[in-house]
């Protein structure tokens, strides 16, 4: 039978045309974090909950025994309202605890010039800013923290908000979730690993 | 006329506010030379995460210039360049690198352009040898077509071309 010997070549080049399809379809701005399936960085923030003039602190260690999730958000962040109704439905179906990292609100707000301010009255505020933000909008956060610098978030691989990561009742990240969570991350990927992580 | 004025003023608002957030750094940058020398060579070697094709070095996005001062301070409090590297890439991966390090994943990446080189080689000389085989086989010119040649070549130079 006269078979073509150039066959191997168009099955060369479809088999080329498959890998840049695929690649076309991957979203390069979505990096897969090599924190999953590893513990959850310490860490001590302020809360924002704590009554004026005092100073209580969270870590993760304090969710011992809870899968919980970590959502990292700011006030001057449009992704995170976009964001905000899953969070408002999460919590109204008590689905799991959800911890608010509130990241650099005044220093990552492009607005601002936080350069001149002391960090009291920086804090003072991150503070008016979030709890306004939160009064308006309602608030989904068992408790939120603040890093005003920015640099427990680094610890947590962070580089965009929102993000959000999934800890297990061990104090594992078992999922990350970069940008807002959606209707389907959230009924197909975040929903099933909690029951499964509950269990 | 009017309706510019919001805009030329938020233009220089942000304007003067990019000046002052670059004023810190460059006051930072001063006070030691081999640090930032350091700092240099190591955020030369990230990815800025933000805006991927920039280095951590040169980029003026925020998360880089947060990480500038995260290499800052953890040269300063004595870490070695590979420790500082291993921090940044337990947390952001092997992306931020801009030489991953070899590994099973990277395998491809690193020896792919290669394989594709000695591919090519190895197609190149079966091609070639397969082509002398080919006209070694070929059977010698007769007398006619030997004749017909050599009038085509004699023949002046458009003489045979339809223009």
């Amino acid at each position: 039978m006269p078979r073509n010997k150039y066959v191997w070549l168009l099955v060369a080049f479809a088999a080329f045309m498959v890998l840049l399809a695929v690649g076309l379809g991957l979203d390069a701005r979505e990096i897969p974090s090599p924190l999953i399936d590893k513990p959850a960085p310490e860490f001590s923030l302020p809360r924002l909950d704590a009554p004026e003039g005092k100073v209580e602190t969270f870590g993760p260690g304090d969710m011992r025994g809870k899968v919980w999730l970590l959502n990292v958000w700011a006030t001057w962040c449009v992704a995170c309202r976009q964001e905000h109704p899953m969070l408002m439905e999460m919590r109204q179906k008590k689905i799991l605890p959800i911890i608010g990292l509130n990241y650099k609100d005044v220093r990552g707000d492009a607005a601002i010039d936080a350069s001149k301010m002391t960090v009291e009255q920086e804090a003072a505020l991150v503070r008016a800013r979030a709890n306004r933000w939160l009064a308006g909008q309602g608030n989904p956060y068992a408790l939120s923290v603040l890093d005003m610098d920015g640099r427990v978030s680094i610890d947590y691989g962070v580089y965009g908000v929102p993000e959000t990561y999934l800890i297990d009742k061990t104090g594992v990240i078992r999922f990350k979730q970069i940008g807002p969570i959606t209707p389907e991350t959230l009924r197909q990927e975040l929903l099933p690993l909690i029951e499964a992580l509950n269990r | 006329m009017k309706k510019a004025y919001p805009g030329i003023f938020l233009f220089l608002v942000a304007f003067f506010a990019s000046g002052i957030a670059l004023a810190s750094e460059v006051q930072q940058r001063v006070t030691d030379p081999v640090t930032e020398k350091r700092l240099h060579a190591i955020a030369g070697e990230l990815r800025c995460l933000v805006c991927q094709n920039e280095t951590i070095a040169a980029s003026n996005a925020d998360l880089a210039r947060d990480l500038r001062r995260e290499i800052r301070a953890r040269i300063a409090s004595g870490q070695s360049d590979r420790e500082i590297l291993d921090f940044l890439t337990t947390r952001y991966g092997d992306f931020v690198r801009y030489r991953p390090p070899l590994n099973p994943v990277t395998l491809f990446l690193w020896f792919g352009p290669l394989f594709f080189l000695l591919a090519g080689g190895v197609i190149l000389r079966r091609y070639l040898k397969h082509r002398q085989r080919v006209l070694q086989a070929a059977p010698p010119l007769s007398v006619e077509e030997r004749r017909a040649a050599e009038a085509l070549l004699a023949a002046p130079p458009d003489a045979g071309n339809p223009s």
